[in-house]
């Protein structure tokens, strides 16, 4: 759990802040009476956000969903934004249990070249999106920082807006980064029960659960225009994990103002063939409920919502609080070239295969306006 | 003879503590009595004689616990939520204010405290009240940081409202040299109270600047106009973890009431009580009002109900075909 060799420390009472109010919540001990209060608050705070994600929400899910929908199309009118994921590595020293890309998983491991690195990415800028996120497994030896800024350096000819979703680094190397061109570092802490956490994360740097923890804070602090949060729903509590997802954006945005702030909301699936019912299984209604937790709590937020989700499940999500979407999406290495096979394998199954122009279409015939980027990099 | 009790200046005519509880109706076997610090036994309270300035607290133990809704300047504690301010009406009446306002701050420009001689506001306040120094006059950060010193220095204690206007027709207050002084204020051991436009960022510069709390004005002081910025103070009161004290505007008991519904620490008012018909009666209605406005604020508001249409298809039929 403790920090390892050439792992950053930096000064913040966040983490402490996040751990202490999350052992705290108690959410049987929200009720119909301060849900109904929740919702019809003008300004939602953490404890409207703490009766929202209760239980005792769950029977006014519809309207929380009318209520993100308002402050959706509030904050960012009928505007849906678009973007892929690119994996240029899946090498990984970590030993996760419940991830593909785990480095006792005999799969086929690879890294891009530099020109395979961009012939993808000319592919992709071929389908007209202007946004990527560049991912990697988590392995500092096989994808190196300056590895990963040439590939930064080399997106940035090919689109306007490029996040990371890689191993945390230190405040310097996110500085670095940025100095190559990418703006949005996303983190997933997978889960904020640190026990949980020691159990499902058996070897690797991704053991330091502190060292991750602050991996947003460094990033904005290296100067990242933004910076994403997750915890990947039903690991653990997942009532709990989404609560404390929730304030540790609030804190962050809180200390850093001008920082903006993303959510994905990514699930284990229960297995709906399974006679037990188990509460603590993320089912689409929680997931939702956990969606429009996040709209009505911080209302500015990027939601994104991934291609883990199926077609019918994004599609309304996106008309309701999330505010970004993948689409022809490859979670496998150097897929995207015609004719190529896939030169590593894939880190999960995706259930919304959907090309750039038919996933523009579905928004389009939603009514909402799919938009490549807004942003002008300065 | 005149103690502090539980913080308010209190005259007396019992001479020991017993007579003290008998007077303000208090049984001696349900509460604990401080005096200057110490805890006075029981058996003593007969025994125990008073004397002027004596600094009495009655501690009191009720069914279930009495909540005590107390807010902090620093490491000042308050119970009373109606900042009263001291100008505009004569010194005579400014005691039966501060009591009917049950007022435990008020302000003073500093101008008035320091005329000496004949007619000095000091000698009209009331003991115990804290006094709330203001710098009304200066021009910018360093004039603010002057009159504050200055005001330690005669004996005003380290409280300091600042107050920078740079525009004599609005007497707006300069947020960028208001954040200046309190920088340099609050690292002097100041508890600093910045009177300032309500803009977020500012608002973030004195709380980072040190500030013991931020003053945001409601309407240009002495319109009696009200919560013309209203959405912008609602901003800091739901960003900013510090008390929120609502100054300038406030014209009458409702809009400090409306003041305080929204969550604000405390209100500050001097041009409404003080240009009103009967001062003391008006003193106690805003009093009155910034009551109510603050249980209001405990109890939850209630319910608005959403009278927009509903659509006719729910968002969530989809869950329905989750396999």
């Amino acid at each position: 759990m403790a920090y390892q060799e050439g792992m950053e420390r930096i000064d913040t009472d966040i983490p402490r802040k996040v751990i202490k109010r999350m052992e705290a919540y108690d959410y049987h001990a929200y009720t119909e009476k301060e849900v109904k209060a929740a919702l019809a608050k003008e300004n939602c705070g953490m404890e409207e956000f703490e009766a929202l994600l209760s239980p005792a929400a769950e029977k006014f899910l519809e309207e929380m969903a009318q209520k993100a929908r308002g402050e959706t199309r509030k904050h960012f009118g009928n505007s849906v934004y678009m973007f892929t994921p690119l994996y240029i590595a899946n090498y990984c020293e970590n030993y996760c249990i419940y991830c593909g890309f785990n480095c006792h998983n005999n799969i086929k491991r690879a890294r891009l070249k530099p020109q395979e690195v961009e012939e993808e990415m000319k592919a992709v800028s071929a389908s007209g999106l202007e946004e990527i996120l560049i991912l990697t497994g988590e392995s500092r030896k096989m994808s190196d920082v300056e590895y990963i800024g040439e590939a930064v350096k080399m997106a940035r000819k090919y689109f306007k807006v490029i996040g990371l979703e890689i191993y945390p680094v230190n405040t310097e190397e996110y500085a670095y980064l940025h100095g190559c061109g990418a703006d949005y570092v996303t983190v997933f802490q997978e889960t904020y029960d640190s026990d949980k956490y020691e159990r499902l994360h058996l070897s690797g740097h991704k053991r330091s659960f502190p060292y991750r923890i602050n991996a947003q804070e460094r990033a904005i602090r290296g100067g990242m225009r933004g910076v994403g949060f997750g915890a990947l729903l039903g690991l653990s509590d997942f009532r709990k994990d989404a609560l404390a997802a929730g304030y540790h954006a609030y804190l962050l945005q809180q200390k850093y103002p001008h920082a903006e702030i993303a959510f994905s909301c990514p699930r284990l699936r229960p297995i709906l063939t399974n006679e037990k019912i188990n509460p603590g299984d993320v089912h689409e209604a929680q997931l939702l409920q956990v969606v429009c937790a996040y709209r009505i709590f911080m209302p500015f937020a990027s939601i994104t919502i991934s291609t883990r989700e199926c077609e019918r499940v994004r599609d309304n999500l996106i008309g309701i609080a999330a505010t970004k979407i993948s689409a022809g999406v490859s979670v496998g290495i150097g897929e995207h070239l015609e004719g190529e096979d896939s030169k590593g394998d894939e880190q999960f199954e995706i259930s919304d295969g959907r090309s750039v122009e038919e996933v523009f279409h579905a928004i389009e015939q939603a009514g909402m306006q799919p938009v490549m980027s807004d942003y002008v990099y300065v | 003879m005149n103690i502090t009790l539980n913080g308010k200046s209190y005259g007396t005519r019992a001479e020991h503590v017993a007579g003290l509880l008998r007077e303000k109706n208090h049984r001696p076997e349900l509460v604990a009595v401080e005096v200057n610090g110490e805890i006075i036994a029981k058996e003593s309270y007969e025994a125990y004689q008073l004397k002027e300035g004596d600094v009495v607290e009655i501690l009191t133990f009720m069914g279930g616990g009495e909540e005590k809704d107390t807010w902090r300047l620093g490491e000042h504690e308050f119970s009373s939520r109606f900042i009263l301010g001291s100008g505009k009406y004569s010194l005579e009446l400014i005691s039966a204010a501060v009591e009917q306002a049950g007022a435990q701050i008020i302000t003073l420009a500093l101008r008035r405290a320091n005329q000496g001689g004949i007619a000095n506001i000091m000698d009209y306040i009331p003991e115990g009240v804290t006094l709330l120094p203001n710098t009304s006059g200066a021009r910018n950060a360093e004039e603010a940081v002057r009159i504050a010193r200055l005001s330690r220095e005669i004996g005003c204690g380290d409280f300091v409202k600042i107050e920078i206007m740079r525009d004599s027709k609005y007497l707006l207050p300069d947020n960028q040299e208001t954040i200046r002084a309190t920088e340099i204020l609050s690292k002097e051991g100041f508890v600093v109270m910045p009177y300032m436009y309500p803009d977020l960022n500012a608002a973030r510069d004195l709380r980072d600047g040190g500030a013991a709390c931020i003053m945001p004005l409601g309407a240009p002081i002495g319109s009696n106009k009200g919560l013309c910025t209203k959405e912008f103070i609602q901003i800091l009161i739901d960003e900013i973890d510090l008390p929120i004290i609502v100054d300038a505007g406030i014209g009458c008991p409702s809009q400090a009431c409306e003041a305080m519904e929204m969550g604000a620490a405390a209100v500050m008012s001097n041009t409404a009580v003080a240009t009103a018909g009967d001062i003391p009666l008006m003193a106690e209605a805003m009093r009155q009002a910034v009551e109510a406005g603050r249980k209001a604020y405990l109890a939850g508001m209630g319910r608005v109900l959403f009278k927009g249409a509903s659509p006719s298809s729910p968002l969530t039929g989809f869950l329905r075909e989750e396999n």
